[in-house]
């Protein structure tokens, strides 16, 4: 059984620490996660931008990378969500267009696969925190990752649950939208740090570092002391395995 | 905001001035928070709302990929009812029908519900030049008539307007001062438009559906004036959509489900009218005379384009206005155009065959899927997003500094050895800018980023650098996997590839 890990671009170059967490935290499980290091970053800036040409360029490193993986585990919603894009996108390439459909089934964002696939909710983790939680929009709503964090979360030894007012809207990331709209998209993470306040939580939690890479840039630009992880982190630290 | 920005604008340019009109953003968070807490307590309440929701969009879905049969089987009934009946290829030819219906009858008022499509026609403006006065008898289009500007909902025409501003154009009317008071603005509006019905020529309405199978076209309102409009002037002028029928009454139960949950909140709007025909001579009111005008103006365009057909299913709730964080902080009239929000974002590009004049609409979304979540009848709004922008790549009218990025994105991501070196690079030049840890310059390109945030800087060692340590170290203390794990892990693998495959998504 080849469980392989999708470590995404923003992961590898940028919060190498979420996925250290996610190799301990699945570890714990038997889980021998692998590393193909052909792997680069699913295209989604391309494609979101419609330029699907160079997305192609990336997928295919994708579709490369894990060929032979039974379970391919990635950090974020966003990504494995985009690779659910990859049909489409291979739509005129019958041989890719299989591939990406393999693909897409073996796909799974980090909290799926640990309570979906492993079946664990109770990781028994020790966290003695005032946490809040934002649901990234393309885990939430594209891959239906809702109750999975909540979850793992709910058994979690001390931790306090605030919830997020409007967690469901978008922080106003967006990948290149951020930077084509900036007044637009800084109005959006100016109001989702704002919830975040409200909430008077120590810890932020999500499931995608773009989104938080967003939200704790806007709440250290306002010298806010919040703590922003990745709920993987947060069981890894609360596991003893930080 | 000049009412009629239009394209020659950025949406950028426009979006600054929004986001600067302190007014409009506090009053556009305050009615869209309203609303949209409105819908999810409706359809909460309603029990079964996801069931109905798939319903609605089948009755979309089949009537759309047999438009031809059930508009003229619509057409076929109401002439037998006695309407006149026109079609209007362009918004010009709508337009010229509506003003020889209004020289003929010599009209010189027009009495108006409100209506999306006289909106897209500007229809208002083209009677005024023939001498024929349009009112506008909604209160939310009353005002914006005032104001001389578009809607900037489709359902909540001045949303972007306080009591306060609303009691400052009514002054006026009115010629006296008139208390910020939404009873006293409202009742002056009502006495107002009482003396407008009565003199009024034609009724001139919109038509929310129009129903195959009698012929039918129904209205949904609030204020009752569309109920005046229909009744009282002796000529009724209906302008629809082509895309608005729906096969039966039995459609018109799901649909009269959906669309007042999404909209407002409501169970039913406080009227919902079924006009079929004319006044018959047992009738003790209604027009002596009904037209109904069919406009196409580029909706036909989106029959047979697989990506974007779904489109011509909305109808018209704004539950994705409301229900979107882009529109919640710039208004309605940031996109330009007489549809705003996530709809207005893909119907004014595709309604005007993608123009690049417009496309530029389609870059303000962050694509957080909201408006999709939020539609009755479950269209992809951010997968349609996406398509604009690729046509627009694909048609050779990408710009050229994104286009040379991309290129760049492409050469440094297809092949993991570039990227490697681009973030050795990345890690050397950072040094520059670097200070604490983090990326506060507002230089160059994190401009816009860091004008809100600030930038993590990369660490020394990327995971790919730290993998074989890690491996090492995790892999010694590995316990064995426990057999129900794996074995539920095996049957997953198994399962794949037989039909009903996959987990997850939409």
């Amino acid at each position: 059984m080849k469980v392989s890990l999708f470590i995404t671009c923003l992961g590898d170059a940028i919060y190498p620490r979420v996925g250290e967490a996610m190799v301990r935290v699945l570890a714990r499980y038997g889980v021998a996660l692998e590393f193909p290091k052909l792997q680069t970053c699913c295209g989604q800036p391309a494609y979101n931008s419609g330029y699907w040409q160079e997305a192609r360029a990336s997928a295919k490193t994708i579709l490369d990378a894990f060929e032979d993986s039974d379970f391919v585990i990635s950090p974020s919603g966003s990504c494995t969500g985009m690779i659910h894009h990859y049909p489409k996108l291979f739509e005129a390439d019958p041989v890719n267009l299989a591939r990406a459909e393999r693909l897409r089934e073996k796909s799974y964002e980090f909290t799926q696969f640990l309570v979906n696939v492993l079946g664990v909710t109770d990781a028994g983790a020790v966290f003695p925190h005032k946490v809040t939680y934002h649901p990234s929009c393309h885990g939430s709503r594209l891959l239906g990752v809702k109750d999975e964090p909540m979850a793992l979360m709910s058994n979690v030894r001390g931790l306090e649950f605030v919830p997020l007012p409007y967690a469901e809207d978008c922080c106003g990331f967006g990948g290149t939208f951020a930077v084509k709209m900036a007044d637009i998209s800084g109005a959006m993470v100016t109001e989702k740090a704002d919830h975040v306040k409200e909430t008077e939580a120590e810890v932020l939690i999500g499931l995608d570092m773009a989104c938080l890479m967003n939200i704790a840039g806007n709440l250290r630009y306002r010298g806010e002391q919040v703590r922003v992880m990745h709920l993987a982190e947060v069981l890894a630290e609360g596991m003893g395995q930080a | 905001m000049s009412a009629n920005a239009g394209a020659r604008t950025s949406v950028k340019a426009r979006a600054e001035l929004a986001l600067n009109d302190e007014f409009l953003v506090k009053a556009v968070k305050f009615t869209t928070e309203r609303l949209r807490n409105g819908k999810k307590n409706a359809s909460a309440e309603h029990g079964n709302w996801e069931e109905w929701r798939e319903r609605g969009r089948q009755i979309r879905l089949h009537t759309i990929a047999h438009l031809d049969y059930y508009l003229n089987l619509f057409v076929d009934n109401a002439r037998a009812n006695g309407v006149h009946v026109h079609f209007a290829d362009k918004g010009e030819d709508a337009v010229a029908i509506a003003m020889q219906i209004a020289e003929r009858k010599a009209a010189k008022t027009v009495v108006k519900s409100k209506s999306m499509v006289s909106e897209e026609l500007h229809l208002n403006h083209a009677l005024e030049k023939i001498g024929v006065e349009a009112i506008e008898t909604d209160l939310g289009e009353y005002i914006i008539q005032l104001a001389g500007e578009m809607p900037s909902h489709i359902v909540i025409p001045a949303i972007h307007k306080n009591r306060y501003q609303i009691a400052d154009l009514l002054s006026e009317v009115a010629g006296e001062r008139l208390e910020a008071d939404t009873t006293v603005l409202a009742g002056f509006v009502r006495k107002k438009l009482r003396e407008k019905f009565l003199e009024a020529d034609i009724g001139m309405t919109g038509c929310n559906f129009a129903i195959a199978e009698t012929g039918s076209m129904v209205l949904f309102e609030n204020e009752g004036n569309a109920r005046m409009v229909t009744t009282v002037p002796k000529t009724q002028i209906t302008l629809m959509g082509m895309e608005r029928i729906i096969p039966s009454f039995e459609d018109l139960e799901v649909m009269a489900t959906l669309l007042p949950r999404s909209a407002t909140g409501q169970k039913l709007t406080m009227y919902m009218s079924a006009i079929t025909g004319p006044k018959r001579s047992a009738d003790a009111d209604g027009p002596e005379e009904m037209h109904i005008i069919i406009v196409d103006n580029g909706r036909s365009l989106q029959l047979g384009d697989p990506e974007f057909q779904e489109l011509l299913n909305c109808i018209r709730c704004g539950a994705c206005l409301n229900a979107c964080p882009v529109y919640r902080h710039i208004g309605g009239h940031a996109y330009g155009s007489t549809y705003s929000g996530p709809i207005g974002a893909v119907l004014t590009p595709a309604l005007n065959k993608n123009v690049a004049e417009w496309d530029d609409i389609a870059n303000a979304s962050s694509l957080c899927g909201a408006c999709y979540e939020a539609c009755p009848v479950k269209i992809p709004l951010h997968d349609m997003l996406v398509y604009l922008r690729r046509r627009k790549v694909e048609t050779g009218n990408g710009k050229a500094i994104e286009t040379a990025g991309m290129k760049g994105f492409a050469a440094l991501t297809g092949s993991s050895a570039a990227m490697k070196a681009a973030l050795a690079i990345g890690k050397i030049g950072q040094k520059l800018v670097v200070r604490g840890g983090e990326i506060r310059t507002k230089l160059g390109p994190l401009k816009g980023w860091n004008s809100y945030r600030v930038t993590p800087s990369l660490p020394r060692r990327s995971f790919r650098d730290r993998w074989e340590k890690l491996e090492r170290e995790v892999g010694g203390a590995r316990p064995q996997m426990a057999p129900e794990m794996k074995k539920r892990m095996e049957d997953i693998v198994k399962q794949r590839g037989q039909g009903g495959g996959g987990h997850g998504g939409h």
